[in-house]
């Protein structure tokens, strides 16, 4: 029987670790919902969307009192829209009102986030790809709870250089479009490589056209449990540092696989995975780039802290895998700058750049995350920053993404608030030498190689 | 047999054990298993009831014993046991 010890502990976490289910995310299919006729597509999206979700928000709810477990997140996950939308879009403004649908139907179910206005263009564009993609900018500032992904690059593709070079172009209109709100359209605009159908995690969730017509995701986290354990092997040597994570990362995602058994038989749809990420928040204690310093690090950013990020991803997976039935998403260690304290304490104090991040997102499970950039880096420089990234993912077969935010208006040493679970961040330099003539060549970066395996 | 732990943390005080007592037996709820401590001058307590018979709905019975922990000036949280289960048994 449970005894007292185990009771406090796990209160412990939760009270005081902040130990929570990050996201419940509901993945929605959309596919029955094309039509040719643009009013049609919209009324059905409503409705589908209504009637699958708005239980959603009190049945975490529920759980959350149940279990005495805070459910952060309650939200929503849909087909790309420019699959949905393809048939009827004839004009970026046509995607616009789609997007104003999804904001609609967010506020009426109560989710914070939507996510799935979205394109895969691995390795070419369609009409209504490219469409929705020049729509993003208005459609990111005219909605509030909307959500944008563009996956331009794959291992088995390669990197559509094409998509690399427009998606630079419309990061800055969106900052441009949002730029009253210190460019917080970005916030909401992610740019992938192998982009996983069934991330949890915003902004950068979207309805794999491989998934059931609905389905169950939860993303858990808790960085200040991993913290507050590995406070208690100080000084310990790697084996013990490892099996502390490892044990660690299993208590986290036992609960995460409980709430979402829940929440798939409460709401009647198939449960699909755990994301096992370390997402961390700017809340004092729910930090990343803490573990890292408890590891050994000065600061996020000193020598060894590629290492230090490698052994933390790999045994967050070890421990978590064996936690939960099926595990998926990105699962891992994420690395956002604005939504991490320790991140924007190292930035600040000199520790961290961008190019440290960098090297860190070939063994973390995304990539540049939340960094604010000076408002005037130009689009060229941005997609070079793009390509860095995108070739990592396809190279290592992982996932890589891209969310910077140049801040208009404001330049590096200014600090730029977006508030809640996106935080702040102090704006980073960007390398000015120019890539211009690398990004206007045009067309596809091939797919490698990785045949020569035995 | 639905299980639930009841938790009780706060400064030690005449009385605690009886009125949560008292709440749990007006609402029929059995208590299998009592374990106590004090740390520091800390009251620490869990309860393993069984919710079976009460008429109550779970979210009810978790605000009722949170304001019960409020008026004696402790904490106290109310969950099923299978979080614990889940997160401290293979």
């Amino acid at each position: 029987m449970i005894n007292i010890f185990e009771v406090a502990e796990t209160n412990e976490m939760i009270e005081k670790e902040n130990l929570d289910v990050r996201t419940i995310t509901l993945g929605i299919s959309l596919l029955d919902c094309i039509d040719a006729d643009l009013k049609l597509v919209n009324e059905k999206i409503y409705h589908k969307i209504y009637h699958a979700a708005k239980d959603l928000v009190e049945t975490g709810e529920y759980i959350s009192a149940e279990y005495g477990i805070p459910i952060v997140n309650k939200r929503i996950s849909v087909t790309p829209v420019s699959l949905v939308g393809g048939a009827a879009c004839k004009t970026p403004e046509d995607f616009v009102s789609i997007a104003h649908t999804l904001d609609k139907v967010a506020h009426e179910v109560g989710v914070n986030f939507i996510g799935g206005y979205s394109a895969l263009v691995s390795k070419g564009m369609t009409e209504a790809d490219e469409r929705l993609i020049r729509s993003i900018p208005k459609a990111l500032a005219v909605t509030e709870r909307v959500c944008s992904s563009v996956n331009v690059g794959s291992t088995r593709t390669g990197i559509n250089m094409d998509a690399v070079k427009l998606m630079g172009e419309v990061i800055l209109q969106t900052a441009e479009a949002t730029r009253d709100a210190d460019s917080l359209g970005c916030a909401k605009l992610v740019v992938f490589c192998n982009a996983p159908d069934d991330n949890p995690f915003m902004a950068g969730a979207f309805h794999g056209v491989t998934e059931a017509d609905k389905v169950i995701n939860v993303g858990v986290s808790g960085p200040g449990v991993v913290k507050t354990a590995l406070e208690k092997v100080r000084g310990e040597n790697f084996e013990v540092l490892c099996e502390t994570i490892k044990k660690t990362a299993f208590k986290v995602t036992r609960v995460g696989q409980l709430v979402a058994k829940e929440a798939s038989k409460r709401l009647q749809v198939p449960f699909g995975i755990v994301d096992l990420s370390l997402a961390p928040t700017p809340a004092i204690g729910d930090s990343v780039a803490d573990i890292l310093c408890e590891i050994g690090l000065e600061y996020a950013g000193a020598p060894g802290t590629t290492a230090a990020l490698a052994l933390l991803n790999d045994q967050v997976k070890k421990g978590g895998v064996m936690a939960s039935s099926y595990v998926g998403g990105l699962s891992g260690a994420f690395i956002p700058v604005s939504e991490d304290q320790g991140m924007i304490d190292a930035v600040s104090a000199g520790a961290l750049t961008l190019e440290k991040l960098e090297a860190m997102t070939c063994v973390c499970s995304v990539g540049l995350d939340m960094i604010a950039v000076p408002g005037d880096t130009k689009a060229t420089t941005l997609s070079g920053i793009i390509a860095d990234e995108m070739a990592i993912g396809m190279v290592n077969q992982k996932t890589t993404a891209v969310r910077l935010i140049p801040v208009i208006g404001k330049g590096v040493g200014e600090t730029v608030e977006f508030g809640g679970l996106l935080g702040y961040a102090p704006i980073m330099p960007v390398n000015g030498f120019s890539c211009d003539a690398f990004v206007n060549r045009g067309g596809r970066i091939p797919a490698p190689i990785h045949s020569f395996k035995n | 047999m639905k299980k639930t732990i009841i938790t009780v943390v706060g400064k030690d005080t005449v009385g605690i054990i009886a009125r949560v007592c008292t709440y749990l037996a007006d609402n029929q709820i059995n208590i299998l298993d009592i374990s106590q401590t004090i740390v520091q001058g800390y009251f620490n307590m869990m309860m393993i009831v069984d919710t079976n018979l009460t008429q109550k709905d779970f979210g009810v019975i978790v605000k009722d014993l949170e304001q019960l922990g409020e008026n004696i000036g402790v904490i106290i949280k109310c969950q099923k046991e299978e979080i614990f289960n889940q997160m401290h048994r293979i």
